[in-house]
């Protein structure tokens, strides 16, 4: 268990740069057992917190975590994702997530009544299609089970798909979502980020949709910069002037 | 048979110019290979070395992957052209040792257990060979696999410390190894004191051992400090562009 009630001695300042065995912050007393928490990207060695990888410091309160700068995507139950279709079985379909893991789609999370006799699933998502999911089932000793029964699921049929470091996608969505808000109602488009880094970007035109992209290389290549939400206003504002 | 060179030279310097306990000039770069999730190029003098990490991946051949966590490779492999006689590709049992040596060092620092059948690949090659390849790889392989991203409790340096017509040498190079009286390699967690990696070939006393320990740790944090600029200076440059 981490228990981070008793007072921290923070040693970095938020949003710095910190690798694989610095030290973040010491407590006031010492723990038993070392302890790795795969969400903060900390681990706690004694009386010492210190970082697992490559990312920026956040400190909220008396609470430090990571953020990664690096790492492939790594799935949780209720992730929404895109994914690309690789296999058509008999009853589901193979999609490859960017994950370690191959992830399965069950015909029947798609088709009423299905009957493997009757339907081809081929004409219904093929090899190459791109289908936006939320994780249903993982549960690491199998692999994991899509589902697309919900609001915003289902196969892509217009836009644009691109695909960023996973790493970088909170700094896409930004806190509270505020990248992504200011991306929307600069330019109007419909964009989804999926959590295993991939972008559904759909435009009314061509120009708003290249302006889009560009933005989001340019905040995939500068996720560690400070003030990058002003940065990205004033790109929009240049572009799109 | 060549007559032995003077290592030790009169005025107490090693046959290059080095003091006895003063490191080869070393150069690092991470982020070198694009296709690679992680990468990095370690110089320690005129021993080049390039590392490359791939992962957490799907396991091929399927039955190697372990149900509890992530099935750590590691390939040591020295260039045809790294030596001055041509070395045959095929891997000797030297470089199976060091990979195994490389692996396990590694192992003890990666959170394997939070990517269950799962892989991460490492490769090393060795450019150019003039002593302390094994300690380079290591280095640059723990420096891949911060720029891959992966959750690890520390960084690793590398760096031996040999013992040449009686005194103990730091960071020893081909010509110390071969007329030298003993090798010692080692594999140093700077920030959890820990030591990865133990080899000893040759013969010291008790006494000479602990010294040498002391003088291989002392020389390791100094790499250990450039490894973690290094990472930080990735990021820096980005920042300045």
């Amino acid at each position: 268990m981490i228990t981070m009630s008793s007072q921290l001695k923070i040693l970095v300042a938020d949003r710095q740069i910190v690798r694989p065995g610095d030290i973040l912050a010491v407590m006031e007393q010492k723990i038993q057992r070392p302890s790795y928490n795969p969400e903060k990207h900390v681990y706690i060695c004694e009386d010492k917190i210190m970082s697992a990888v490559l990312g920026l410091a956040s400190i909220n309160d008396n609470d430090i975590s990571v953020i990664p700068l690096e790492g492939r995507y790594f799935p949780r139950v209720g992730d929404t994702v895109i994914g690309l279709v690789v296999g058509v079985g008999i009853t589901n379909w193979l999609l490859d997530i960017r994950a370690p893991y191959k992830a399965v789609l069950n015909a029947g999370e798609v088709i009423e009544n299905f009957s493997p006799i009757t339907t081809n699933l081929r004409d219904y998502i093929d090899v190459g299609d791109y289908i936006v999911a939320k994780i249903a089932v993982f549960d690491r000793t199998r692999d994991l089970l899509l589902t697309v029964k919900g609001k915003g699921l289902g196969k892509i049929t217009e836009g644009i798909v691109i695909e960023i470091e996973p790493s970088r996608v909170p700094r896409v969505i930004g806190k509270k979502g505020s990248m992504l808000n200011l991306l929307t109602s600069r330019t109007g488009c419909n964009i989804l980020v999926a959590q295993n880094g991939v972008v559904w970007i759909r435009c009314k035109d061509e120009r708003s949709s290249e302006v889009v992209v560009k933005a989001i290389r340019l905040i995939e290549s500068r996720a560690h910069m400070r003030g990058l939400t002003e940065h990205v206003r004033m790109f929009l504002d240049k572009e799109l002037a | 048979m060549i007559e032995k060179p003077v290592l030790i030279r009169d005025d107490g310097l090693r046959h290059d110019g080095r003091r006895p306990d003063e490191l080869r000039p070393i150069k690092m770069q991470v982020g070198i290979l694009k296709n690679a999730d992680g990468s990095a190029y370690v110089e320690y003098g005129k021993t080049k070395v390039v590392a490359a990490v791939y992962g957490p991946r799907e396991v091929h051949p399927r039955h190697l992957a372990l149900p509890d966590r992530a099935l750590i490779r590691c390939r040591y492999h020295m260039a045809p052209f790294s030596t001055s006689d041509r070395k045959s590709p095929a891997p000797s049992r030297r470089e199976i040792e060091l990979s195994k040596v490389i692996r396990e060092a590694l192992e003890a620092v990666i959170f394997s257990e939070l990517f269950p059948r799962t892989s991460i690949d490492i490769f090393i090659e060795v450019l150019q060979a003039d002593g302390g390849t094994r300690t380079t790889g290591l280095t640059a392989a723990s420096l891949a696999l911060a720029d891959a991203g992966i959750p690890m409790r520390d960084l690793i340096a590398g760096v031996a410390v040999g013992k040449v017509d009686g005194v103990l040498v730091l960071d020893i190079d081909e010509l110390e190894d071969e007329y030298g009286e003993a090798d010692m390699p080692i594999g140093y967690a700077a920030s959890i004191d820990e030591i990865m990696l133990l080899q000893l070939n040759g013969v010291l006393t008790l006494e000479e051992f602990r010294r040498a320990i002391e003088l291989a740790k002392e020389g390791a944090r100094k790499i250990y400090d450039q490894m973690k600029k290094t990472l930080h200076d990735k990021y820096l440059k980005i920042i300045e562009k």
